[in-house]
């Protein structure tokens, strides 16, 4: 048994902690996600030149060969952050695909720009009628000679919008919810009949309404093996809803420090408001949650990288967690920083904000929960 | 031991229905059921539409032009008015204000504020937090200082609601510090915002939109007679209006019209999904919300019976606010849950009249839900917040 992290796991998390301290404040991150693009580019490849591109990817692939510990350690900082930059879209979504199944000839011409962060991409996970369920795809992939002609609605794409590369999961073969029968295809993001509706989203994010009409592909387009798509597809989702839920832990604790501190320093009937045991308890409680998150988290990445028989289990464990206990401590939060918790002026308010996207994001606890339960 | 409505009551309720059918703007209607914001101007017009049925006012004394309805009467128009989806008037006059002036102001005073309120020409707002008085409102520090026939007004105000579309707002302000408890030094004034030395400065809240301000006050000159009742007496009558705020905020008519209007959502297929309701973990957790808002309308009525029996509305109002809040906020997640990934998307500029409506991001108002959600995390802050109703609660009623 051994918690604690290698040295150059610790050079990972000294690097992006050193980057949100010191570059990356408050009032930063709040104008970045307020400019036409949502994201900055220039920090962007600054990411890629710190090598935090890079971190999943093998080192053949011109990679440094992290898997879900590093995932999860860099995750973390971006929530402290409130980082808005694609990490999840370009590279643990679009590059997650990438990396399983791209040919050498697909990594050369996507995987590396991509790495570079040279390239934008993003993975179309949901459709309208799918709620969380990744399988329910009703988007259609019909032979015309040796192309396909794709036909179908993608909802919330993140960073749809800005993405050069588009995957999308169609449908080759199958009923709408059948596992077999889906097959992931890339395309240019800009290829006729691919009509894109971006919005910025609730917590500075981006996202992007994406329909799909007979956009012609052809066979080189495709990821991987026609109709054999879904079990990529899983595995990706399942890293992303690892990597969300570390970024919520993140969060939480940020949370959990900043009501802490706030508390000691706002005094109404002259004392400070957390000399009340009435808050004293609920900071305990919330200090609680936040401790018995990460926990469940190490359980879940340990249990990833180790490719161990419980590692399914353990991600439905961490969203579960994340959609009930990081809820409970971003909404303790706002209250006990009362009518200050719900400006747009103060961090908390956007805190809130990311942990409720991430709440809903790849499954919410009802749906994990019953997840866990199935597989137990 | 009955709930049945008497014949009359009844009749009341066809009445009340009727006038809500006939007289609410078909183009107001059009806004609130389609999540796009009033302006001040709609509530005004809506506001001067109750006026002249003579429903403005429905808690005040007969004699200022209130309804002298009874208790059963006011649940009945509680219902209808959140059935129609049409707004409740705007409180900070007609609801905050005007019982304290009908009650503690001179008949100078009575005749120069109370019929502008009842017919919408002036709009209020309330001045009672500061940016270091929020649950302990006695230590607030806005100083009015008498010159001559004069107050002059210094200090800040803030979380002001509406302060925007304000013309008037009424403040606690400090008149004397040489007293022995510092509530004996706070007077309650009324203030003209268009007074030189007033200054309004928007505070944007969690969900983007301009609903609360700071507003400042530097050197305002303020007639004396704008003070009501005695000097010093201010927090006394405060309180009370307090009180007035805690029993309008259980909410339940409007959180069983929401209930109702997300049952009837979720019970059909959305973007050609499964009915959520198909869904037991979110058909529970609706009929467990339905549960407890059933309790609380329960607990709503049993309070309004010992009103009509002529009970003041005491500390158990704060069981109300509390539970009225903690519910609403419930059916806000519940919405949020329901829109799924539609309430993730930010567009506030489809919310505009002339958007079309099948051109929206999301079905219906989808989108709208988590802003409502993050919004309406206020109300178990303001309006004395939940933990300071637990306080109230647990030394007035247990005497702990
Ligand atoms: C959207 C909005 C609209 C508002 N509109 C108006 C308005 O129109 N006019 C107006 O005058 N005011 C208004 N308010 C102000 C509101 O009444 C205050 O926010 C409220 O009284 C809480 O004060 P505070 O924000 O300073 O929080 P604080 O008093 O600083 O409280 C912070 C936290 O400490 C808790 N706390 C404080 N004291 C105790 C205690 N003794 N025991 C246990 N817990 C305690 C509080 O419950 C809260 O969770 C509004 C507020 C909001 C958010």
């Amino acid at each position: 048994m051994d918690f604690s992290i290698s040295e150059e796991q610790a050079m990972l998390v000294d690097s992006v902690a050193k980057f949100i301290d010191n570059d990356y404040d408050f009032e930063t991150r709040q104008k970045i996600a307020a400019s036409d693009a949502g994201f900055s580019a220039d920090l962007w490849r600054t990411y890629a030149e710190l090598g935090w591109t890079a971190v999943p990817f093998s080192e053949e692939d011109g990679g440094l060969g992290g898997g879900p510990v590093e995932l999860m350690l860099m995750m973390e900082q971006f929530g402290r952050g409130l980082v808005v930059e694609p990490f999840l879209a370009n590279i643990v979504l679009a590059g997650g695909v990438m990396r399983r199944l791209a040919t050498a000839d697909q990594k050369k011409k996507w995987l590396d720009p991509l790495i570079a962060g040279e390239l934008h991409a993003a993975l179309a996970f949901a459709e309208p009628q799918g709620r969380f369920d990744i399988a329910n795809i009703a988007t259609t992939a019909r032979p015309d000679g040796q192309d396909y002609l794709l036909n179908g609605k993608k909802t919330l794409v993140l960073n749809g919008g800005a993405a050069e590369l588009l995957v999308i999961p169609a449908r080759t073969d199958g009923g709408q919810k059948d596992h077999s029968g889906i097959t992931l295809f890339a395309i240019r993001g800009d290829a006729p009949g691919v009509t894109r509706n971006s919005f910025k989203m609730v917590d500075g994010h981006q996202g992007a309404e994406v329909s799909l009409t007979d956009v012609r592909v052809d066979g080189a387009s495709i990821l991987g093996e026609v109709g054999q798509g879904y079990e990529t597809l899983h595995a990706v989702i399942g890293e992303a809803t690892l990597a969300v839920s570390a970024e919520a832990v993140g969060i939480i604790r940020a949370m959990q420090d900043k009501t802490v501190e706030y508390v000691k320093n706002r005094v109404q009937f002259g004392v400070p408001i957390g000399s009340f045991q009435a808050l004293q308890h609920r900071l305990v409680d919330t200090l609680m949650a936040c401790e018995q998150s990460y926990s469940l988290l190490l359980w879940a990445a340990m249990t990833n990288a180790a490719g161990s028989d419980e590692a399914e289990k353990a991600i439905s464990a961490i969203k579960y967690q994340i959609g009930t206990a990081a809820v409970h401590v971003a909404r303790e939060a706002v209250q006990l920083h009362g009518g200050m918790g719900v400006t747009w002026e103060l961090d908390i308010a956007h805190f809130f904000k990311r942990i409720t996207s991430i709440e809903l994001l790849f499954g919410n606890a009802d749906y994990h929960l019953d997840r866990y339960a199935g597989l137990s | 031991m009955n709930v049945n409505l008497s014949a009359e009551e009844l009749a009341f309720r066809d009445e009340v229905r009727k006038f809500f059918a006939e007289k609410y703007p078909a183009d107001i209607r059009y806004k609130t059921d389609n999540g796009i914001e009033l302006e001040r101007d709609d509530y005004i017009r809506w506001q001067k539409i109750l006026y002249q049925q003579g429903w403005a006012a429905i808690n005040w004394p007969v004699e200022y032009g209130g309804t002298g309805w009874t208790a059963v009467q006011k649940y009945i128009f509680a219902n209808e008015i959140a059935e129609a989806n049409a707004p409740d008037m705007v409180a900070f006059g007609v609801k905050m204000v005007a019982p304290i002036i009908y009650t503690f102001g001179d008949d100078e005073q009575k005749k120069r504020f109370l019929p502008d309120i009842l017919q919408s020409n002036v709009w209020w707002c309330q001045g009672y937090s500061e940016p270091g008085s929020g649950s302990d409102l006695a230590s607030l520090k806005m100083r009015a200082d008498r010159d001559g026939d004069h107050y002059i007004v210094n200090g800040t105000k803030t979380w002001t609601t509406l302060g925007h579309m304000a013309d008037w707002i009424f403040c606690l302000v400090r008149t004397s510090s040489d007293v022995a408890r510092r509530q004996e030094g706070i007077s309650f004034l009324l203030i003209d915002m268009s007074t030189p030395g007033v200054s309004v400065k928007p505070i944007i809240t969690i969900e983007g939109d301009r609903e609360v301000n700071e507003v400042h006050f530097e050197n305002v000159s303020v007639p004396v007679e704008n003070l009501i009742g005695e000097e010093g007496k201010g927090w006394t009558y405060g309180k009370v209006l307090l009180q007035h705020e805690r029993t309008n905020l259980a909410g339940t008519a409007r959180s069983k019209f929401r209930m109702r209007r997300l049952k009837a959502k979720t019970t059909q297929s959305v973007h050609g999904a499964e009915p959520l309701m198909k869904d037991r973990n979110f058909a529970r957790k609706f009929a467990a919300t339905e549960i407890e808002l059933k309790a609380l309308e329960y607990t709503d009525l049993r309070t309004l019976a010992a009103v009509a029996t002529g009970k003041a509305p005491g500390p158990e109002s704060s069981i109300l606010k509390i539970r009225g809040t903690e519910v609403a906020q419930a059916i806000d997640a519940l919405y949020v849950e329901a829109a799924g990934y539609y309430s993730l998307p930010f567009v506030p500029s489809q919310y505009a009249v002339d958007f079309p409506l099948q051109d929206r991001i999301g079905a219906g108002s989808e989108s709208r839900s988590s802003l409502r959600y993050f919004n309406n995390r206020k109300a178990s802050i303001y309006g004395g917040s939940n933990e300071i109703q637990r306080n109230i609660v647990s030394k007035h009623v247990l005497g702990l």
